[in-house]
């Protein structure tokens, strides 16, 4: 299944418009191999059994085809009226897929091989298996002139081959029911050896493209049953253009059946298939790419994908922040009002934010927006701010500033104190950076352009930094749905590295020894693993002296413990994810790091001032103690010491003097003295 | 960046004066909070010294902005106030002008202020001073000079300019590109 997603390019970006233009037409045709190359391959397969049987493989194929019809549509009671219209559109498909090949067939043998070749690898006989695909091509070709006879023999066959069908399937229902792979429990029924499995489970999705024309049609009688689409529907689908409302139906079912498999599942394919026919239809319906559909399905259960998904194309509400710096929010609140602005406190998290639901002026444009009484802002980004809680008179640093909204509130936070050295990597942004900075009154702010991984040698020794990364922006697709489109897997390796280096970055310009501050906040608008838990367990297995620590947010999701295979730091529940459908907030991704001195010695002292500032955020209650228990044993050393105190005083006077020879008499003398004794 | 040279200092203290007058000493003697006047490509700022100092660390090519622009000395060397110093202005200032709610919109699109607009002006106010602009409210709007002394508006008709524009805070949308 795989391995046909891949080959399976993403239905373009204009998924709102029905009517398919010729490029896309050609796409589809040439995604056309799959149905040729899958007759070929099963009666292939057979061969192998058998050589005899290969004169009969055209009927075997006519035969299992309509059999595997009554497979799928379970229901008895199909009437012959229904069925007839059935076969006819049935007939219509084929003649279209035969008008495709017709026009490209000798392309399409080259690229069919090529296929082969690549893919399929436990194959043999290619040649041989090229002049059956002609055979094979050439009896469709044939099958139109004597449409009309044929018409009533497949009925006939059909009618026959329906009996059997059923019968196997409720046999192979019985078993199916109690595992996912009923496929395969129903294909080792039928008395197929396990070589070849994997050709008739294709040949199968060939087989059932037939059915689902006819579920389709009964769709609407019945309740509670639902059929997957075939490949050859799909096809259909591609070339035609799909029709959303189907795709969205479509949608609400599989997830329906996924969300109960075991009593839900009714034509015994596998999970695995459900699960590619919803990737394809979210694609199809919210115009993803097929590996960005992938990677952010796989982050919820099916039913919460799709409110993400559907989350994704609301806008989230308008948001702004007071500036503190200038006004209250009360008074900013009551301003607005008065200019005809419905809003709202955003929340009890937040003492500044203001949601705003509807406003008849410009929100970008009024006097107290110019005076720089507020900034324009999404919620979301609040949450780095408050989960770096910068203090009065610290130097801290924004690596990812533009277009400034944190900065701003990092020196609101500060009241105007300290310095916020906010820096972006690019310059066109710099100037709504200066801007807004200038605008709301943030006078201790310098701003800077370097690349943020410059950074601990431009200058170093923050107090606390922001990293604000880079990144896909899979959290703002409502902001920017190009998004969806535009990335790819190349982006994320890309920007994950990029992410790595700048949170080491970050990090190393970290002062670790400093009094109030010592952390690292970083955060992304992203929710996809791979830029938020990943880069954060990458940076705490590069620094092992950095530990997470709360980010003092009371509401999110935790962050992932384990994603899938991979296993994060044991305390990385304590990141905050924030997502769309679930917090009307932006997606987003915050973890708050702090960064502890290196050595031995220096880590005790920071230890200690720790203990007596603030322990409250120390989770680790054992290793304060074992600390403690050093710090006693120390204390010890110190005592039995005191007796040679004179040798001491002779050594200390020698090291003074040393140190002064060597740095000038520099404040280095008191930690000297200590380490002597 | 570097320190502003003697000429320097002279041209834009006289340029300050216009709005603040005495009050300029303030600007310069804070005891508790040491600032300083630097100048960096043509641009005045005006910064705290602990920020000016740490900022030392940043090349110039690579400095944007520190602390609050005053203003830019032009080619010829005259110094032209710009709006993101109202701040510093408005807080100082001598002489004010309050418009009423309808004149700041007028104002904000970069109009001069008309006598129907006024809603409050310092008393004694002379020709030609400089004057900080704000809303009833008090908020800072801009800064500009007066066409007639405090007397002499009002004998205006309503449509005669009291206040000839120079800067409104309406320049961070209109002018972001030019002005930063």
């Amino acid at each position: 299944m795989g391995r046909k997603s891949k080959n399976k390019q993403a239905p373009p970006p204009a998924f709102k418009e029905p009517n398919v233009g010729g490029g896309r037409k050609k796409k589809g045709r040439e995604e056309d191999p799959r149905p040729a190359t899958t007759p070929s391959s099963s009666s292939k397969g057979k061969r192998k059994a058998s050589e005899v049987e290969e004169e009969e493989v055209s009927v075997e194929r006519v035969g299992s085809k309509s059999s595997s019809n009554v497979k799928g549509s379970k229901k008895e009671a199909e009437s012959g009226r229904n069925k007839v219209r059935k076969v006819v559109e049935e007939e219509e498909a084929v003649e279209e897929e035969k008008d495709g090949f017709s026009g490209i067939e000798d392309e399409e043998e080259g690229d069919l091989s090529d296929f082969d070749d690549e893919e399929e690898d436990g194959f043999e006989g290619l040649e041989e298996e090229d002049e059956e695909e002609e055979e094979d091509v050439l009896k469709a070709m044939g099958l139109p002139e004597k449409g009309g006879a044929k018409l009533s023999e497949r009925q006939k066959k059909k009618a026959l081959a329906e009996a059997e069908r059923l019968e196997e399937l409720l046999k192979s229902q019985g078993l199916s029911m109690d595992s996912d792979g009923g496929d395969e429990d129903q294909e080792e029924e039928d008395g197929f050896d396990g070589d070849e499995m994997i050709d008739d489970e294709e040949e199968e999705e060939d087989d059932d493209d037939d059915d689902d024309e006819d579920d389709e049609q009964e769709e609407d009688g019945l309740e509670g049953d639902f059929f997957l689409p075939t490949l050859e529907e799909r096809e259909k689908e591609k070339v035609q253009g799909a029709d959303l409302q189907v795709v969205q139906m479509r949608i609400q079912e599989v997830v329906n059946v996924l969300g109960n498999f075991k009593s839900l599942a009714r034509d015994g394919r596998s999970r695995s298939e459900y699960v590619e026919q919803l990737l394809q239809d979210i694609c199809t319906y919210y115009g993803y790419n097929m590996y960005l559909a992938e990677k952010l399905f796989n982050l919820f259960s099916p039913a919460e994908a799709i409110e993400f998904f559907e989350a994704n194309e609301t806008p989230r509400p308008v948001t702004i922040r007071a500036n503190t710096l200038r006004t209250r929010r009360r008074d900013l609140a009551q301003a607005l009002i008065n200019r005809g602005v419905n809003l709202e406190p955003i929340g009890k998290w937040s003492k500044v934010g203001l949601q705003v639901f509807e406003s008849g002026v410009p929100i970008g444009a009024t006097p107290e927006y110019l005076a720089g009484h507020y900034m324009l802002q999404a919620a979301s980004s609040f949450l780095p701010c408050v989960a770096l809680a910068p203090q009065p008179n610290e130097r801290v640093l924004d690596m990812a500033s533009a277009p400034g909204g944190k900065s701003t509130y990092l020196s609101a936070l500060m009241q105007n104190t300290g310095t916020v050295f906010a820096n972006d990597s690019n310059k066109a942004r710099l100037k709504s950076l200066t801007a807004n900075v200038h605008r709301l009154g943030c006078k201790n702010v310098v701003i800077c352009n370097y690349d943020g991984r410059q950074f601990p040698k431009v200058i170093g020794g923050f107090d606390r930094v922001l990293l604000d990364s880079p990144c896909s922006g899979t959290g703002v697709i409502s902001k920017d749905p190009s998004v969806k489109t535009n990335k790819s897997e190349r982006d994320f390796q890309l920007l994950t590295h990029l992410q790595k280096q700048l949170l080491l970055c970050a990090i190393d310009s970290v002062n670790p020894r400093s009094k109030t501050g010592g952390y690292v906040v970083y955060s992304t608008c992203s929710v996809m693993v791979e830029e938020d838990e990943a880069v954060v367990e990458y940076a705490l297995r590069k620094r092992p002296n950095v530990r997470i620590v709360p980010t003092g947010i009371d509401f999110g999701r935790d962050g992932f413990k384990q994603f899938r295979e991979r296993k994060f730091d044991s305390k990385m529940h304590l990141a905050r994810r924030v997502f769309p459908h679930a917090h009307n907030l932006d997606g987003f991704f915050v973890v708050k790091l702090k960064v502890d001195p290196v050595g031995k010695n220096k880590r005790k002292e920071e230890e200690e001032e720790e203990e007596k500032e603030d322990v409250a955020e120390e989770v680790e209650v054992a290793s304060d103690e074992e600390e403690e228990e050093e710090e006693e044993k120390e204390e010890e050393k110190e005592e039995k010491s005191i007796f040679n105190e004179e040798e001491d005083d002779i050594l200390i006077q020698r090291s003074i003097k040393r140190s002064k020879m060597k740095k000038g008499g520099g404040g280095g003398d008191g930690r000297d003295v200590r380490g002597l004794r | 960046m570097r320190p502003l040279t003697e000429e320097e200092t002279k041209t834009v203290f006289e340029k300050l004066a216009n709005y603040i007058g005495k009050n300029l000493v303030h600007l310069i003697d804070r005891p508790e909070d040491p600032h300083v006047f630097r100048l960096h490509k043509d641009k005045v700022y005006y910064v705290s010294e602990n920020t000016m100092r740490l900022s030392i660390s940043i090349s110039r090519p690579n400095l944007v902005s520190l602390g609050t622009c005053f203003g830019k000395f032009s080619k010829t060397g005259k110094f032209r106030l710009h709006i993101t110093c109202l701040d510093h202005l408005v807080q100082y200032a001598r002489y004010k002008v309050w418009i009423k709610p309808n004149g700041e919109l007028p104002f904000l699109y970069g109009n001069h202020v008309v006598k129907a607009h006024l809603g409050r002006i310092t008393d004694d106010t002379p020709e030609h001073a400089g004057v900080v602009v704000l809303s009833m409210a008090g908020v800072g709007l801009g800064f500009g000079v007066t066409a007639r002394s405090t007397a002499d508006t009002r004998k205006l008709d309503p449509t005669s300019i009291i206040v000839f524009h120079q800067a409104d805070v309406g320049e961070y949308l209109r002018d972001e590109d030019t002005l930063f």
